[in-house]
């Protein structure tokens, strides 16, 4: 994305003349291509738009006329709500596609469902796709911008904004702040975009994952490593639970559930032998009693409700700044 | 994109007009609305914001209470958004019920109007006020729009090319008004 313009504040005159260039549509495809300052941008007016979703009238005439398509090809509830509530709370339009009884269920190409679909007069697609590179792809294919809300085992960046917007809004800074990341990480979009971002922003990474589990040459993405969720426990501001996703057992990544829970589960022995309570987060769905035992999970669930309410005002403030304004 | 620079060429108003300006208003405000019972004050990002605040507290001087002043972002109403790079949206503060009230906005220029017209359209999303009526430092002309001030603090004729700037001690670390021009 392009840096915006900074506006000369208190000087009141005409609008001035766009360059043609700036006129491309833009994209929110990873972390990996936002700068810090741009982060630091969107999570400022994040906290803007959060307050829109606290008004009697929830709902802002900015986005008036653009029209969004979710092109959800993977399941997902919570993203694809998120970013239709988003665009509803900006007066856009949406439209949802789904991908069974679709065309695509026929043999259709993802290029040539998405072309047609574009075709009918499409500002933004917001893609879910289980194939990394999927949004990227599609970059190619329209002349409209496109927005990853999760590719394969790449990356899922409006994820990990909503997840620094909460430590940030938590704890105040983001600068320094410790962060552990417990579970898959392997197979994880989710704790790659946070690793991404956190190493932008000037965080502390750790990773708590049996080796099985670390994707190779981890030791190149900036973090550290542990085995011992204790030790991690022992160091970390926030504790970011990873969702294991139960499919993976079956793989031999690890013994068994119960192996996991008793070596990285959040359990509550470990948690009422804390002094000093980390911030404890998860992207959901939670695994009561696999990642964290239920009782803890009832004690954190603030936070995590926070992190989906955080998620309509970032994907909010994504929406305004690629689709608001001029492009 | 090359930004453009102000260039001032001379400065209209100074910080001890802006203080007696601001009294004036308050009084006018008064004055108009007879008290300040039912009275709160809206200013619009970012500059009238601190014009409400001083004016609220002017007003808190003479009646003894000061009115509610609340913050308004209006960036998400503009009807030109499509015209304008996205700039940073700014929070939105009203932390009181606006319903049946007289909410006074307050702006440091008014020009076209079409951020005036923005603000009553947000204003109108947090209720019904009884009236709204409107504050400004500066009235520079050129109107898009059929919106007037009900307060004035100056009027100051310009032509389309120039360019007003306010200063404030809040943002800008000295109160003055300045006219000029921008240039690459």
């Amino acid at each position: 994305m392009n840096p915006p313009e900074i506006l000369k504040s208190g000087v009141s005159g005409p609008a001035k003349v766009q360059s043609p260039e700036a006129n491309r549509p833009r994209h929110l495809l990873s972390i990996a291509e936002l700068s810090s300052d741009d982060i630091i941008r969107l999570l400022d007016s994040a906290r803007s738009f959060a307050e829109v979703s606290k008004r009697p009238v929830k709902k802002v005439p900015a986005l008036r006329g653009k029209t969004i398509v979710n092109m959800f090809i993977e399941p997902s509830t919570r993203t694809r709500m998120s970013f239709e509530l988003a665009a509803k709370r900006l007066s856009a339009d949406v439209v949802s596609f789904t991908p069974s009884g679709s065309s695509l269920s026929k043999g259709e190409s993802l290029k040539d469902t998405a072309k047609t679909i574009v075709a009918m007069g499409v500002d933004a697609v917001v893609i879910r796709h289980s194939s990394a590179g999927a949004p990227k792809l599609l970059t190619e294919w329209v002349d409209c911008s496109v927005i990853n809300a999760g590719d394969g085992m790449h990356e899922h960046p409006t994820q990990a904004l909503l997840d620094l917007f909460t430590m940030r809004e938590r704890l105040g800074r983001l600068e320094g702040l410790k962060v552990a990341i417990v579970g898959d990480i392997d197979h994880s979009r989710v704790a790659r975009s946070n690793i991404l971002a956190l190493n932008k922003v000037g965080a502390r990474v750790l990773l708590v994952a049996p080796r099985s589990l670390l994707p190779d040459r981890v030791e190149e993405m900036g973090v550290e490593v542990t085995g011992s969720i204790d030790e991690a426990l022992r160091w970390c501001d926030v504790l970011y639970l990873l969702r294991i996703q139960l499919e993976r057992v079956s793989e031999s990544r690890f013994p068994s559930l119960r192996e996991y829970t008793l070596q990285y589960g959040l359990t509550q022995t470990r948690w009422s032998r804390l002094k000093r309570k980390p911030l404890v987060m998860h992207p959901g769905p939670m695994n009561r009693g696999v990642e964290i035992a239920s009782v803890v999970a009832d004690e954190v669930e603030p936070v995590i409700t926070g992190q989906v309410a955080a998620g309509v005002a970032v994907r909010m403030a994504v929406l305004y700044e690629l689709l608001g304004g001029s492009t | 994109m090359s930004d453009l620079v102000f260039v001032a060429r001379a400065k209209i108003i100074d910080a001890d007009d802006i203080s007696r300006i601001l009294k004036r208003v308050a009084h006018e405000i008064l004055e108009k609305n007879r008290g300040s019972s039912d009275l709160a004050l809206v200013g619009i990002r970012t500059r009238g914001v601190f014009l409400a605040r001083r004016i609220a507290g002017i007003i808190g001087e003479i009646e003894g209470a000061k009115p509610d002043v609340g913050a308004l972002d209006v960036s998400l109403y503009r009807d030109d958004v499509a015209s304008r790079k996205a700039s940073p949206v700014g929070v939105t503060e009203i932390d009181f019920d606006i319903n049946d009230r007289v909410v006074v906005l307050v702006d440091d220029v008014l020009y076209t109007g079409r951020t005036t017209r923005a603000a009553m359209d947000a204003l109108i999303d947090f209720g019904r006020p009884r009236k709204i009526q409107l504050a400004v430092l500066v009235d520079r002309g050129h109107r898009e729009l059929p919106i007037r001030a009900d307060y004035v603090g100056k009027n100051i004729p310009t032509s389309g090319r120039e360019r007003v700037k306010v200063s404030l001690e809040e943002t800008d670390g000295v109160d003055m008004v300045e006219i000029g021009e921008e240039r690459s």
